[in-house]
């Protein structure tokens, strides 16, 4: 075989092997949706959505789970985006290179690879006993908030970082102050994929389990939360609990919890994507 | 029509011995030059000869660069800006500069020219308009914006956007303006409307410019400086400085000659 031919052979190779994992990544993602919409359609409806679980969490509706979960990520939001959002400018436009710094990155991916089970321990016996919180909205938030923080961090400061310096030195060389610089120039142009970011690790929030196992979550609750201080359902939990607790329950419930989930955290995600690209319309380098 | 502030003698730079290091390696030293108010001084020479790290030694950009130091004495109008209790920020009010590729903010035309101001605290929108309509107008972009000034700065070609940038830059009211080679990414006609922009400027204001284009220098400056680093292991100095026309036309130094002639650089 001439060498051309041999080189042409491996090209068409290497073009079908990456286009297959392409193809393949593609697949799974399209059918773990379908099927869960598949599956989980059948049981909305209009009572589902707003009753409570009755007859032995068999039947009736999920609400206080989807309000639990609503709750949570909503709080956890106002935890880990202020601080996580406040830690990425300091590490993209504020500390100084050398050792302190590199220790701060080091911590932060260090707490990206903690599992979230181990999370869930941490949380128990820092909020719900030591800080005395109780299984509450608000210890279980701040659980969700520790495993959160190193994704909005990150995607805080990646963002950032793809501002040209250019902006910057244009704003210094006006007379502006580094605050008014990164308030005025740099984060309203990051803010799409800060944005992005944040909401890719709300949604991973939103489906935890293991966090909010010892931390916020409860079997059953009739009543709506009334404080932050309130246990809540979480939807996670209550499939989890659908699917290893109850006995004799019908399997579509258990598929209408997840379609609930992901559907609210996809449309969530499709929402934040839309937006972005109405803002990369206006700016472009 | 140049609606500008009034002619003042404001605006003049002193340099003694001034070196600029950036860790253990010194960049340029022992410059010391006198930069003449309401005139075009033009910094020369090849590549890395420390051109551009002088002219962010004036508005003190260099601090902003963390490692860089720099040594001797810097007085505008008399006054030393590198003692402690002077502001850069405040500084940077006073001495603009506008870079070398056109940097507009995304955001309209008329709120990047009124960033600076806004920045300083005016608020009164008749007080802004009026600053917006002065200093487009001073950079000559007034007639093709005037009508839309609510679009999107990136919407503006090249030239408008670095012409662009001069009126950001006029828009705090400056008595120097620095120019870090502002016409070097533009096509000709581009290159001859800033050029034509800078002289009509300098009845105003004191324009420092550092260009590679020995034609554009010689066209639009009155005082020339050229800089030269004969090697790595030295830093950059200042060769001479002069009118610009007898460094044009006979230079003290054969390596001013060598270098404006186009033999090295």
């Amino acid at each position: 075989m001439s060498r051309i031919k041999q080189a042409r052979m491996i090209q068409t190779i290497a073009v079908t092997v990456t286009g297959a994992a392409a193809l393949f990544v593609v697949s799974a993602a399209l059918f773990l949706l379908a099927y869960i919409a598949v599956r989980g359609a059948p049981a909305i409806s209009w009572e589902f959505l707003t009753d409570v679980p009755s007859g032995q969490m068999k039947e009736g509706g999920i609400l206080p789970a989807i309000v639990g979960t609503l709750a949570l990520t909503a709080a956890t939001a106002a935890f880990s985006l202020p601080i996580g959002v406040a830690a990425g400018i300091y590490l993209s436009e504020y500390a100084p290179r050398g050792k302190s710094t590199r220790v701060i990155r080091l911590a932060i991916s260090n707490m990206a690879g903690v599992p979230s089970i181990v999370y869930g321990l941490f949380g128990l016996a820092l909020f719900v006993i030591l800080l005395d919180f109780g299984k509450s909205i608000l210890a279980g938030a701040l659980t969700l908030a520790c495993l959160t923080l190193p994704v909005i961090i990150t995607a805080t400061e990646e963002a950032l970082r793809q501002i040209p310096s250019d902006l910057r030195q244009a704003s210094l060389a006006l007379g502006a102050t580094r605050w008014r610089t990164i308030y005025r120039i740099v984060l309203p142009a990051a803010a799409p994929g800060i944005v992005t970011g944040s909401i890719l690790g709300l949604s991973r929030a939103a489906g935890e389990t293991a966090p909010i196992l010892f931390t916020a979550a409860v079997y059953y609750k009739r009543q709506m939360p009334d404080s932050i201080f309130s246990d809540v359902m979480a939807l996670p939990y209550h499939i989890y609990i659908l699917a290893t607790q109850v006995t004799g329950r019908p399997d579509d419930i258990i598929w209408g919890t997840a379609f609930v989930l992901v559907g609210g955290v996809t449309a969530i995600s499709v929402a934040a994507a839309a937006w972005r690209s109405t803002q990369r319309r206006k700016v472009r380098w | 029509m140049v609606t500008g502030s009034a002619p003042t003698d404001k605006g003049s730079f002193t340099l003694e011995d001034v070196s600029v290091t950036y860790g253990s390696e010194t960049a340029i030293a022992g410059v010391s030059m006198e930069i003449a108010p309401t005139a075009v001084t033009a910094l020369i020479g090849p590549s890395g000869c420390g051109k551009s790290t002088l002219l962010r030694c004036l508005n003190r950009m260099n601090d902003e660069l963390g490692n860089a130091r720099v040594g001797g004495t810097i007085l505008l109008d008399g006054i030393d800006i590198y003692t402690s209790d002077y502001d850069p920020v405040e500084l940077r009010t006073k001495v603009g500069q506008v870079f070398q590729k056109p940097n507009p903010f995304p955001m309209s035309i008329y709120d990047n020219v009124a960033y600076g101001p806004r920045t300083q605290g005016i608020r009164r929108r008749t007080e802004l308009d009026d600053v917006v309509e002065r200093s487009l107008r001073r950079s000559a972009l007034w007639g093709e914006v005037k009508k839309d000034l609510k679009k999107h700065a990136f919407e503006l070609s090249g030239g408008q956007q670095q012409r662009l940038c001069i009126a950001r830059a006029l828009a705090t009211e400056p008595e120097v303006v620095l120019m870090d080679e502002p016409a070097s990414s533009l096509d000709p006609i581009s290159t001859q409307q800033i050029e034509d922009t800078i002289a009509e400027l300098k009845a105003h204001v004191t324009i420092v410019i550092v260009t590679h284009n020995m034609q554009q220098a010689a066209r639009i400056s009155d005082q020339t400086a050229f800089m030269l680093r004969e090697s790595m292991d030295h830093p950059a100095f200042l060769v001479e400085m002069g009118e610009t026309r007898t460094m044009f036309t006979n230079p003290g130094d054969t390596r001013t000659e060598a270098y404006i002639t186009g033999r090295f650089g």
